[in-house]
């Protein structure tokens, strides 16, 4: 068999995205090259059991195939001393496309997920307002609403990058964002129906859980983008995300997008809750601390082949992972295959959406030897994801939130991916 | 004929797009509450005083607050049963990586008492009475030599205590 010889774009491999097409490869995954064709195969032709009979009528609420079932969020530990606290972690080597299923959005909780009976939740507008109000959930149905894809990433995703750890998955290492079509109500439409005063310059969101979440949100934001979200990706937003509803709050760090949302205080300063004051705030070399660090970072991520995988056999692998900014769209993605030597621009293989993850591949050819596979993302404001350690050199290693630095993933002699530094 | 099919025309148009310009006009459903409505409900206690409940408490009353209720995750001294329950200690300027606890990192007295209200204990949140989380603030305080013992904890004296790291954020709100 004679072996096609692609265009290569950058060392160690990486071959010209033009070649998608041709190459065959449906973009999950790995493409095998070289396999064994027809009769010398062990593919079985007969006609396959499922094939005879008919199965299972219609259900009333699907659920994913048995042999689909080892997909799953990756739970931390439990800590008696923090119940209900604590984060799960999406699949993200095993997803594929840019919106992440409902069942596996990552989750991160202060006080565990309430129980809440939708006739009984109220939602709250006071303070700096002409008129406080509360709003009935059965009546927030009622209002003209808006759908956006974006994703939301926890403040601390990718921070063991900074602790030194070695080991680890996409998921267990950066599985803390995730993406959803978000439908729900602008805020300034409630906003506005309670007469925002104008001394108001922060809205304090507080959630209905057992530890009431607080974070404080600039006006401006909150007049700009901001959502009260009643629907994930169509259905009712889930119990882990917020049931009934959730303030969104596009681009911005996960949790100042409060789950359960009960009440919106309209204030002068900022409320200075915990979880802004003491918690997601970054602590710097000369130990004064960032406080308030919203949007987060232009960022990508290989996601296949990635930490823990094995390539089992040299050949065409089908690179491919996601993107994202907080400030804005991903203009490019470009991909190195020898530790950020030289690059290569990857296909972008979807949606290119605002403040949304978007889909990059690229082929690759493994010859056998070692390689360091490496993604860096350019928004469409031009903030290009940095080095690990540009981002050290930034902001030290004191604080592990806002992470959003360059991926190294490790492949040697015997195909095994693990994270690396360079 | 035409003057007719004009006018029907000419109707339709002002309803169609009377009814596409402002779709939202007809919906207002909040239902409107006085702030009286919210005592009880409405728990932020801010750096500027608002949001306070009546009462006050001393570090001596709070020990037994904090004994029976706190001291199980966070240690009888606030040393702590993990790296996130430590409350006590720590230095900023310390050499390695700084022990971030109430006495060496949060910037505001306001917050210990808005988050103890609100979140605390964490099996039983909001179990406290306000003299209760009072009395406990002003026991956290104490062990981090904040205040003395016997000093009487307010909202009026709670919002003029200066934490020893209140200068030690920068505030980066302004990036959006």
């Amino acid at each position: 068999m004679t072996k096609k010889a692609f265009e290569k774009v950058a060392a160690n491999g990486l071959i010209s995205r033009r070649h998608l097409l041709g190459l065959g490869v449906a973009g999950s995954g790995l493409a095998i090259s070289g396999a064994a064709l027809g009769a010398d195969s062990q593919i079985n032709f007969q006609i396959p059991s499922w094939s005879r009979q008919p199965g299972p009528g219609p259900s009333a609420y699907g659920s994913r195939s048995p042999y689909a079932e080892d997909l799953e969020r990756l739970s931390g530990f439990t800590n008696p001393t923090y119940p209900g606290g604590g984060a799960s972690r999406s699949p993200l080597q095993h997803l594929q496309g840019t919106i992440t299923p409902n069942s596996l959005h990552f989750e991160r909780h202060h006080a565990g997920v309430p129980n809440i009976d939708p006739s009984q939740h109220n939602l709250v507008i006071n303070g700096l307002v002409r008129q406080p109000l509360v709003f009935r959930y059965e009546d927030l149905l009622k209002y003209q609403m808006v759908s956006r894809i974006h994703f939301l990433e926890c403040s601390g995703n990718s921070g063991a990058l900074l602790r030194g750890e070695v080991g680890g998955s996409a998921q267990s290492l950066h599985g803390l964002v995730s993406c959803a079509e978000w439908t729900g109500i602008p805020l300034s439409t409630l906003l506005d129906e309670a007469g925002v005063l104008p001394e108001a310059k922060w809205v304090a969101a507080v959630g209905a859980d057992g530890a009431s979440m607080g974070r404080s949100v600039p006006i401006a934001k909150a007049l700009d983008d901001v959502m009260v979200a009643l629907y994930q990706n169509g259905e009712a937003v889930r119990p882990e995300q917020g049931y009934p509803m959730r303030l969104f709050c596009p681009g911005w760090e996960g949790n100042i997008s409060v789950k359960w949302l009960t009440q919106l205080k309209l204030t002068a300063e900022p409320s200075q809750f915990r979880d802004e004051t003491s918690k997601y705030t970054d602590t710097l070399p000369n130990r004064l601390s960032y406080q308030f660090t919203f949007p987060m970072g232009s960022k990508s991520l290989i996601t296949s082949p990635s930490g823990e995988m094995t390539l089992d056999q040299t050949g065409i692998y089908q690179v491919t992972g996601i993107a994202w900014s907080g400030r804005g769209s991903i203009r490019k993605v470009e991909v190195s295959a020898d530790g950020g030597q030289t690059w290569a621009e990857a296909a972008i293989q979807g949606h290119q959406l605002d403040r949304a993850l978007t889909r990059f591949t690229i082929p690759w050819e493994w010859n056998g030897g070692r390689a360091i596979l490496q993604s860096r993302a350019t928004d469409s404001e031009g903030n290009i994801q940095p080095t690990r350690d540009a981002l050290i050199a930034e902001k030290g290693t004191l604080s592990f939130y806002h992470t959003p630095c360059i991926q190294s993933w490790g492949v040697d002699e015997q195909g095994q991916v693990t994270n690396v530094y360079v | 004929m035409y003057k007719s099919l004009f006018l029907s025309v000419l109707f339709f148009f002002i309803t169609t797009s009377s009814m596409i310009v402002n779709p939202q006009d007809g919906v207002r459903l909040g239902i409107p509450i006085s702030e009286e409505d919210l005592q009880g409900f409405d728990l932020i206690a801010a750096p500027d005083g608002s949001g306070f409940p009546l009462g006050n408490g001393t570090a001596r009353q709070g020990k037994d607050v904090y004994d029976i209720n706190c001291a199980v995750c966070h240690g009888a001294n606030g040393e702590g049963t993990s790296g996130n329950t430590i409350i006590v200690g720590g230095d900023m300027q310390s050499e390695g990586p700084p022990l971030r606890t109430v006495g060496s990192y949060w910037p505001y007295a306001t917050t210990l008492f808005d988050f103890i209200r609100r979140a605390m204990p964490a099996t039983a949140p909001k179990s406290l009475s306000n003299e209760q989380v009072y009395q406990v603030t002003a026991y956290v305080l104490y062990m981090n030599d904040i205040i003395g013992q016997d000093a009487e904890l307010s909202a009026s004296s709670l919002i003029n205590i200066q934490m020893p790291n209140a200068d030690g954020f920068i505030d980066r709100s302004h990036i959006q």
